[in-house]
């Protein structure tokens, strides 16, 4: 798409390569990686910014890509699901604590959730049951009932590197 | 034939084989699906509960940039449809439900109009531009209000807003009523529920070059999508391909026919180009189905020892504006069947009234007709108890169904029947995991200091997968109740099995290779299992009614069987003995009590294939179909346990513990068997606390229309689920399952209340309706404290 009054070009470095495109300033973040860049793995799961399931991390820090519109996110460094497992095809930490624990089941909430937990992490390394439920409530899972989700993270907890 | 047992698969605790994919956001969802050239369908909904449509005008939209089409129901009338639903009770009067409008609306979220453009972008913009003029009329939206003799009327073939009569009797109950020392009435409300699928519906309908159509949905029922579509679109049936790919729950909102099921069929076909639809989370929330909804009045008569001697319910089951899928179903079969639960209640009488609003269509959730049937047995018990001031624990256990029992009919009923179970025991692991009588001591006493602890008790059963066929006919059921799987091996003894279930989560790509893999005892490695696409799999029902295991397991474990019977004919045939002297065990074909050396299955299988040396009469190929129809239904049972603490101040509920002791015949896999319960737990718990429709009873308008309004829990309102399991093994299938996934939310909304309702039992409240917000207990504390003071 030719840049035009409405649209604007953005460089943002994704999953370690820097990807430039040319977006409608309307066009939410997360469109423009499901849309135009094909990174499937973050999900859409509502129109309000409730469930979570958009989540990404931008500069480090987990946010709802369905809040950011993608000329906001310029210059930025992302990662996404996908970004955990490029290059070695294993899973991280936090996704093999989520498989080792019957974590998923439906999978859909799984990459914003597997995000969200690993801001968690890195905010406090030990946490509590408690500030593991408080600390997920920005993201909905409708499968688990977030039993196993909590048993994967408390399984991560004081364990260290996120990574 | 005898097999003896390699690695036994079945009961293990395995991890999920799809997880890897699914983690590394791999998955493959139908929005994650794009395609060259590919259209965007969007519709213009209703924003009245009901009205006369006077004109649309769409020619803006159609001048619009990007707009390929703009159409209103008129356009579509004599080309699709209309949709019929798939289960009708004989005697039910069905409404005419058109894919889009016509003349008038329903209810707000009707499709009116829609447009097909390059971008979804564009198609949203153009649906703005649709202008519509509407000519409202008085709406109804509660059941009760609609049953009323001023109340307006949906439909002209629908008098009364009531399409279905259905009856249930079994003993005397008016003679019980006589005969008993008390009769206690109440009405509890089942709320209206959203069954929130994490991922929303989509379609997306592809031409192919050879004139077939390929549809993306995310099905429960593929090859029943493919029937309905091919039907009401007038697609011949073997030229359309339903593909289910991974699909982001079901619970029961992703098995129905929705008007854009057919629409994008029909515009790809028209266009000639692939046609997108994806539902926004608040379009989902006036589209998809919506759950429970019913009102029911209980009249309980009873001894003064607590045992009931009699019940009659009375329900009026709220559908919404048409009859969706299986709206009959509901409120009648599954329902008040299930109606007196765990108890023995012999004099038993029920009349249920399936009843239309202007309202979201209602139909399957997660249990279906079972959690609102267990309701009503569970309040019922508990209103006796709280009535007599017995115990609750000590009331079930009066009026049990004994282990001795089964297979036990209730109330003499020809259509339900209990194969088998143990209430007692399950009632005894309960009290002991939950600590019930330290817990008890402890409510009494903190009780002194102010603090209102509660305990709650709820004990379920009901049927999983409708079957046998046969029986299915007489209640209008419109489809079969077995399944299939075929079970083909490759020139190297590796297996794809193709099954007609279709997984949403459940992890049907283990549970079901646990189950082929200890009958064929080749690695799990070693088998693959696809689902979800009617080019692959011969034939299906889907999963639905917790039927995935008890009846697509069997299909898979019978077709498993017939592969190694027939290998084993070819085995005896290379090694030149009699077949009756041939055992497999470990995955090799033995002569026991000979030097003969062990042939793998690998190589009869490659036998099979090439041919070389066949037994005469036996055809090449290793490679088994069935379509296994079950003789019964395996009926699964629990016995669930709360403890919670309310603050009177503010109404909030703590949930401090929750116990699940669920038998389900054998478990195929303890992990994911867990995993269901504590799911199904927590939108029970969701019923009882947090969630509920609403609409404003004047205007019809939907105000939980988004996630902003719809409370569903997050990870800090739930507690930890402590699940564990009995196994009384089914009788009515080879594998002994009985179906899982609906046990959590079936058990859960009563346990939650009987918790509730204890702790605020010293202010002498002894009902209140789901859900049970702060708010509302707050209120009815109010209420008792300010009529204490006066
Ligand atoms: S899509 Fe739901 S929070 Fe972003
Ligand atoms: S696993 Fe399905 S929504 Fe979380």
């Amino acid at each position: 798409m030719p840049a035009t009054a409405s649209t604007r070009e953005v460089t943002i470095e994704i999953n370690g390569l820097r990807r430039t495109g040319t977006v409608e300033a309307r066009r939410l973040l997360v469109h423009f990686l499901r849309e135009d860049l094909g990174l499937t793995g973050t999900h859409v799961g509502c129109d309000t910014s409730q469930c979570g399931a958009c989540t990404v991390e931008i500069d480090g820090v987990a946010v709802k890509s369905c809040t950011v519109l993608a000329v906001m996110a310029d210059g930025a460094s992302i990662t996404t699901i996908e970004g955990l497992t490029d290059g070695s095809g294993e899973l991280s930490r936090v996704q093999k604590a989520f498989h080792d624990h019957h974590a998923l089941q439906c999978g859909f909430c799984t990459p914003g959730m597997v995000m969200s937990v690993r801001n968690l992490l890195r905010e406090n390394p030990n946490p509590s049951e408690r500030e593991i439920r408080h600390g997920l409530a920005g993201n909905i899972c409708r499968c688990t009932g977030y039993h196993n989700i909590v048993r994967a993270v408390e399984s991560l907890a004081s364990e260290g590197s996120v990574a | 034939m005898t097999i003896s047992q390699g690695t036994r698969h079945v009961g293990q605790p395995l991890k999920r084989r799809e997880d890897l994919k699914l983690l590394a956001g791999r998955g493959r969802y139908v929005d994650d699906l794009k395609l060259p050239g590919m259209l965007y369908m969007a519709i213009l909904r209703s924003p009245h509960a009901h009205a006369k449509i006077d004109s649309i005008d769409l020619s803006l939209a159609r001048a619009a940039p990007g707009v390929r089409l703009a159409l209103s129901g008129s356009a579509l009338e004599d080309r699709i449809g209309p949709i019929v639903p798939n289960w009708i009770i004989p005697g039910s009067k069905v409404p005419v439900r058109r894919v889009v409008a016509t003349d008038r609306v329903r209810f707000v979220g009707e499709s009116v109009a829609l447009v097909v453009a390059e971008s979804l972008a564009e198609a949203y913009d153009a649906i703005g531009l649709i202008e519509v003029e509407y000519d409202v009329l008085p709406a109804v939206t509660e059941e009760q209000d609609a049953v009323r003799g001023d109340a307006p009327q949906l439909h002209e073939n629908v008098p009364g807003n009531i399409t279905t009569f259905y009856k249930v009797k079994g003993g005397d109950y008016e003679k019980a009523n006589r005969e008993a020392d008390q009769v206690v009435k109440l009405r509890v409300v089942n709320n209206r529920l959203i069954p929130t699928c994490m991922e929303t519906r989509a379609i997306v309908a592809a031409p192919e070059p050879d004139g077939t159509l390929t549809v993306y949905i995310g099905s429960q029922v593929p090859h029943m999508h493919r029937r309905w579509i091919a039907e009401t679109v007038r697609i011949p049936e073997h030229q359309l391909r339903v593909v289910a790919p991974d699909i982001g729950g079901g619970f029961g909102a992703k098995m129905h026919l929705y008007p854009e099921d057919l629409l994008c069929p029909y515009l790809a076909r028209e266009l000639n180009a692939p046609v997108k639809w994806w539902e926004t989370r608040s379009e989902s929330h006036q589209s998809t189905s919506h759950g429970r909804a019913h009102t029911e009045d209980l009249e309980i008569a009873f001894n003064n020892d607590g045992r009931i001697l009699g019940l009659k319910v009375s329900t009026l089951g709220n559908v919404g504006a048409y009859l969706s899928n299986m709206a009959t179903g509901g409120p009648t079969v599954n329902t008040v069947n299930f109606g007196t639960g765990t108890y023995k209640i012999e004099n038993y009488e029920a009349l249920s009234r399936v009843v239309v609003t202007n309202t979201v269509p209602v139909d399957a959730y997660r249990g279906y007709g079972r959690p609102e049937g267990a309701y009503i047995a569970e309040r019922a018990i508990d209103a006796v108890a709280r009535h007599l001031n017995l115990d609750q624990v000590e009331v079930r256990r009066r009026n049990f169904i004994q282990a001795s029992d089964f297979p036990y009919r209730p109330y003499g009923s020809t259509g339900v029947m209990y194969d088998s179970g143990d209430y007692q025991a399950l009632l005894d692991k309960a009290l002991e995991a939950f600590d019930y009588e330290g817990r008890r001591g402890e409510c009494e006493a903190l009780r002194g200091n102010g603090i209102y602890r509660g305990i709650g008790v709820a004990a379920y059963t009901h049927m999983c997968g409708m079957a046998p066929s046969r029986r299915l006919a007489p209640g209008g059921f419109d489809r079969g109740g077995w399944e299939s799987a075929r079970v083909s091996i490759d020139s190297s003894g590796r297996a794809t099995i193709y099954s007609g279930s279709m997984s949403q989560g459940q992890g049907h790509a283990t549970s079901l290779a646990q189950i082929a893999a200890d009958v064929l005892q080749i690695p799990l490695e070693d088998i693959e299992i696809v689902q979800g696409d009617t080019r692959q799999v011969q034939a299906g029902h889907g999963t639905f009614n917790s039927r995935s295991m008890a009846v697509g397991g069997s299909s898979v474990h019978v077709s498993s069987h017939r592969v190694i019977t027939k290998a084993k004919t070819i085995a005896a045939g290379m090694l030149e003995v009699d077949e009756k002297d041939v055992s497999y065990s470990a995955g090799a074909f033995t002569v026991p009590g000979t030097d003969i050396a062990p042939l793998t299955f690998s190589k009869v299988a490659r036998m099979a294939y090439v041919g070389h040396k066949l037994p005469d009469g036996v055809a090449p190929g290793l490679d088994e179909t069935v379509f296994y129809d079950p003789t019964g239904m395996g009926a699964p049972s629990g016995v669930h346990m709360a403890y919670v603490e309310v603050d009177p101040e503010t109404g909030i509920v703590d949930i401090l513990d929750y116990v699940a002791v669920d038998d389900v015949g054998t478990l195929i896999n303890p992990r994911l068997a867990a995993g269901q319960i504590h799911g199904g737990v927590v939108q029970g718990i969701a019923q009882a606390l947090f969630e509920e429709v609403s609409y404003d009873s004047e205007s019809g308008q939907l105000l939980t229309g988004s996630l902003l309004d719809y409370a569903v829990p997050r990870a800090e309102h739930v507690p930890n689920i402590r699940s564990s399991f009995q196994q009384t093994p089914s009788p009515t299938n080879p594998i002994g399952v009985k179906g899982i996934g609906e046990s959590g939310s079936i058990a859960a909304p009563p346990c939650m209340v009987h918790a509730v309702l204890d702790a605020l039992s010293p202010f002498g409240i002894k009902h209140l309706d789901m859900p049970l917000t702060p708010p509302r207990i707050w209120a009815a504390i109010r209420s008792v404290r300010e009529g204490d003071a006066r």
